[in-house]
């Protein structure tokens, strides 16, 4: 080996390290830029009537956002309550029963798409088959656009969770004579439990940031909503309208509830990294 | 010998691939019976025959009897789950369950239908003993199965397979991702084993068929070449291939 080659290979390897690098921290930069942002421009909006007061009638100083903050939490626990059973139950024919045939080929290739279906296109699809026969926008609308934008992450990660655990415990456990649905629900969920939460959380996190489709199934409301067929306010939908709007009051609304769901999904998604750590922990 | 088991003219076939050709042995009731011979020759895929591993899979096929006690359990609409509580297996890796030392062992007890704790309790404590992990988990039974070393959890898979009371206990290479520390207690498992359970043992081990076992099959390509007392095979085969293997001349 000369002395040439041997400097190469360094100068190469020197190169490679530090543009990395560089690129990390510019995409890191960027990230704590937007909190930055924010942070700053939301932390003065967030006040207590934020959390207590409706939306204060336009140009008007004052009003909260309670209405918003509980249609996205009403909004997403529905989704949720839809999405994640139906996925994790779809994951587990993939993984448990389907493994190998067509049926089980067929159902993975399609939620590959629609992991990458833009997210407007579930909207459109929902306002479609739900909120034009139905007459109006409403909660479940935007429940169901969530939940069907949750279904294939959820389906795939539960699929892939439910794959690490070892063909060889599944045999142990029919070995002792367990019947396979005992096996699966005993057995096989135990071990891919604490991945599954992980995806079901990150999940969570992201259809919790949605807005697009939201536009147009649960559409936006000035008041309190419960009622599952009416329009309901959520904190995306709120923050795109009030953006745009004319009004300095509403703009800083705006940034107050940009920061309210960012510090959310963070806090959802540093969750579900604790619940990863105690995995490698175990 | 008694013999436990019977298997007259097993072929096996994973869908057109024949595995196993005309296999006759007889295994005695209460010994250790080693299956040996070079990677891929069956002996894996013949112990999985005798506790019907192999129905978890579709495509693959039996002919011929394996006769347990007086009953054929090849014949169709035999009870698997009846058959699999009567002869137990124990894998070459461990495959602890993701649960606690004790849930792991009350596992197949519970499937059985045993509710009362105290008896569950007992249970896992008397499996935990024959299989000499008793001490070394008796303060820590709600700890996870995970925690326990790779030898600990292979012998508290051995308890599993024993608190269900089986007749027979299958090992496929029971040793094989173990150190010889460990590998020497689960020989000396084995003949503690003995006492009450049939044990048939597949090993790439030549020493530890020696050590352990009653009687040694030999396998090649599917078809048993040599089946006789291991004392018998080890000093004074009958078979050319036997010596050849068992010599290491090849395999």
């Amino acid at each position: 080996m000369t002395g040439f080659h041997y400097t190469k290979r360094k100068v190469f390897n020197y190169a490679a390290q530090t543009a990395s690098l560089l690129c990390a921290v510019c995409g890191i930069a960027f990230l704590f830029w937007i909190l930055k942002d924010v942070a700053v421009l939301g932390a003065g909006g967030l006040d207590f009537s934020f959390f207590t007061e409706l939306p204060a009638p336009p140009g008007e100083a004052g009003g909260g956002m309670a209405n918003a903050i509980t249609g996205t939490l009403l909004i997403t626990v529905i989704a949720t309550a839809i999405g994640v059973p139906s996925g994790i139950l779809a994951g587990t024919y993939l993984s448990e029963y389907g493994r190998g045939g067509r049926v089980a080929a067929t159902v993975r290739f399609i939620a590959d798409i629609l992991v990458a279906a833009p997210s407007i296109v579930i909207g459109i699809f929902v306002y479609a088959i739900i909120v034009r026969p139905a007459g109006g926008f409403s909660t479940i609308a935007g429940a169901m656009a969530l939940a069907i934008i949750m279904l294939p992450v959820v389906i795939r990660t539960a699929e892939e969770m439910l794959k690490l655990v070892p063909d060889a415990t599944r045999e142990a456990a029919l070995a002792l004579g367990a019947p396979h649905w005992k096996v699966t629900v005993l057995v096989v969920y135990r071990g891919a439990l604490r991945g599954i939460t992980t995806g079901v959380m990150l999940a969570v996190a992201r259809v919790s940031g949605e807005t697009a489709p939201l536009l147009f199934t649960s559409f936006n409301n000035a008041y309190w909503n419960w009622k599952l067929n009416e329009p309901t306010a959520t904190l995306t939908v709120t923050i795109f309208n009030y953006a745009m709007g004319p009004y300095e009051e509403w703009h800083a609304k705006a940034w107050a509830a940009a920061l309210l769901i960012t510090a959310g999904v963070l806090f959802v998604t540093l969750a579900a990294r604790l619940v990863v750590r105690g995995r490698s922990g175990s | 010998m008694t013999a436990k088991i019977t298997i007259k003219g097993l072929n096996f076939y994973y869908g057109p691939k024949q595995a196993l050709r005309n296999i006759n042995v007889r295994i005695g009731e209460r010994e250790i019976t080693a299956l040996i011979g070079p990677s891929g020759c069956g002996k894996t895929t013949f112990l999985r025959c005798l506790n019907r591993m192999h129905d978890l899979y579709p495509g693959n096929r039996y002919e011929g009897e394996i006769i347990l006690d007086d009953r054929n359990i090849l014949e169709p609409g035999l009870d698997l789950i009846r058959l699999r509580s009567k002869v137990g297996i124990v894998f070459q890796k461990p495959t602890p369950f993701p649960m606690s030392i004790s849930d792991n062992i009350a596992f197949g007890l519970k499937l059985g239908g045993m509710r009362n704790r105290r008896e569950l309790a007992s249970r896992v404590e008397a499996a935990l003993r024959v299989s000499a992990l008793w001490d070394e988990t008796k303060d820590r039974l709600h700890d996870s199965a995970l925690s326990l070393s790779g030898g600990q959890q292979q012998r508290l898979c051995i308890a599993r397979a024993i608190a269900v009371e089986p007749e027979v206990i299958l090992m496929d290479e029971p040793c094989s991702a173990l150190d010889p520390v460990a590998t020497a207690k689960i020989e000396d498992l084995m003949s503690d084993l003995k006492k009450n359970y049939t044990v048939v043992i597949v090993t790439h081990n030549m020493q530890q068929a020696a050590r352990v076992s009653d009687h040694t099959g030999f396998f090649m390509m599917g078809e048993v070449m040599e089946f006789d007392r291991t004392q018998k095979i080890f000093t004074a085969p009958s078979n050319k291939l036997t010596e050849d293997y068992i010599t290491g001349r090849f395999g």
